[in-house]
Formats: structure tokens, sequence, C-alpha cells
């Protein structure tokens, strides 16, 4: 579960290009609708919300339901016009927060 | 590019049947749960059709892991951007899906997702642009071994 977040964008960009970034995060999203072998349901435990910040201002961000799949895979675009730190948190339901950053640069 | 090509392969194929069946499942009713979080997310406004671009498989064998594209016409800048959109399954237990917010700096409203679907069912995708109109576009998946587990 302690698996760092995998997260997939070029080093650098030419200004004003809008690039692609994958992220994959490990985690079971816990539907809360199983049961186990005693028939007691499995209580939910999912990722509800993913963020995207670019030098500090908002991205992309996503508000999620039991309804995705387990090691939630997220793919979004990001237009760069200048160089920066790309920031991600994925909030679990427990309250804690996963978090990652990419850095980059403009494209000489 | 590649689903579109299958569609229209797809579309030749089944000739006629497809033509007289289509009209019907673009406008089936959104049943249940997914209605209620439709009105929620709208406030009762009508949505148009267009702009959205949805891509699911039209057979998913695993329900656990639908992947989910969705791609809207927009110039994504600071006047004119898609805000939400909200992805609904109105098949699954509980309706909601995930509800994406993009901004400016997104450059495009493109994403894509893994979804799980319990059954054969429609995935409906709303979007509201930051003037405040909403497009709507939906989807049927069949599904072979459904994805909510129980």
């Amino acid at each position: 579960m302690a698996d760092k977040p995998r997260i997939k964008l070029p080093k650098e960009a030419a200004k004003g290009e809008v690039i692609q970034i994958k992220t994959l995060v490990s985690h079971v999203m816990e539907s809360g609708q199983r049961k186990d072998a005693q028939g007691k349901a499995i209580p939910r435990k999912i990722i509800n919300k993913f963020a995207c910040e670019f030098n500090g201002k908002p991205v992309f961000s996503c508000a999620l339901e039991p309804a995705i799949s387990a090691n939630p895979y997220i793919q979004f675009d990001a237009r760069i016009d200048e160089a920066g730190t790309f920031k991600f948190s994925w909030t679990d339901d427990d309250g804690t927060v996963i978090t990652a950053e990419e850095k980059i640069a403009l494209k000489a | 590019m590649k689903a579109i090509n299958r569609r229209q392969a797809f579309a030749l194929g089944g000739g006629f049947v497809m033509l007289t069946l289509m009209p019907m499942a673009a406008d089936a009713e959104v049943t249940g749960d997914a209605a209620k979080w439709i009105e929620k997310f709208t406030g009762g406004k009508q949505a148009a059709k267009g702009k959205i671009s949805l891509d699911l498989p039209e057979i998913a064998e695993n329900g656990n892991t639908v992947p989910l594209s969705i791609n809207i016409e927009s110039p994504m800048t600071a006047d004119s951007y898609v805000k939400d959109v909200m992805i609904l399954a109105d098949g699954n237990p509980n309706a909601g899906v995930a509800t994406l917010s993009f901004t400016p700096l997104s450059g495009k409203a493109e994403a894509s997702i893994r979804i799980r679907l319990a059954t054969t069912q429609n995935v409906v995708a709303i979007a509201k642009m930051s003037d405040g109109s909403l497009f709507m576009e939906q989807k049927t998946v069949k599904v072979t071994i459904g994805g909510c587990g129980g």
C-alpha cells in the first residue's frame, strides 16, 4: 500500500504545449458492497479525491466513487506556460493523503 | 480512432437492425439513482447533445476494470472551458462513478480512467461548461462478468 505512485509525464515541454500526464496509485478501492466469508460487509475504503496542481494553481481534480477500479489510473492533460512543479495528491477515505511531485522544464 | 472505425464497421455490418435500434438506444431514459445524480448536478436544466465523445468498449469482458476515455470539444481558455464532468453508471448499486474538474490550465478537456460496472448498462457523461451550458452523452456497455463483487 505504501507503494510510490507512478507518474508519467515529459521532462520538458515547449511553452504553451499541452502535455499528457498518466498517474497510477496502488490502492484496493474497497467498494463497501462486498461481503467477507462470514457474510459481513467489508467496510468501504477508497481514494475519494485526486488533485493535481501546477505551481500552486489547480490543473485537474476529480471526485471518485466506489465505481473506480482498484489501483486507480487517471490520465489527463496540462498546458505548460512556465517551468515548475506538479503536485499530485490522492485522498483516502480514512483521511490519509498520498502525495507526489514532478518537475517540468521549458524547452530551450 | 480505433473505436470509431470499429463502430463504423459494425454499423455497416449490422445494417438495418442497427439503424432502427440506434435512435431508441440514444434516447433511452436514465433510470433510478442516476436520475437523482443528474438532477443534483444540472439543477434540473436540460443538457444538450454533442461536444462530448465518450469512448468505452461495446463489450467489457471484465466489469472490474473497464477503460473509459472522454474528450470534450472546448477551446479551454479562461473565457470558455469545461468546468465539471460527471460520469454515471445507471446500473451500478451506486450510480456515481467520478466527477472530473478541469481548469483552463488543463489545456484539453480530456481524461481517461478505469471504472467498475456491475452489469450491462448505460454510462452517462454530463459536462458543465464555464458559461453554465450543459452537454450530455451516453453509451451502453455490455458486461460479461460484473465488477462489484459480492
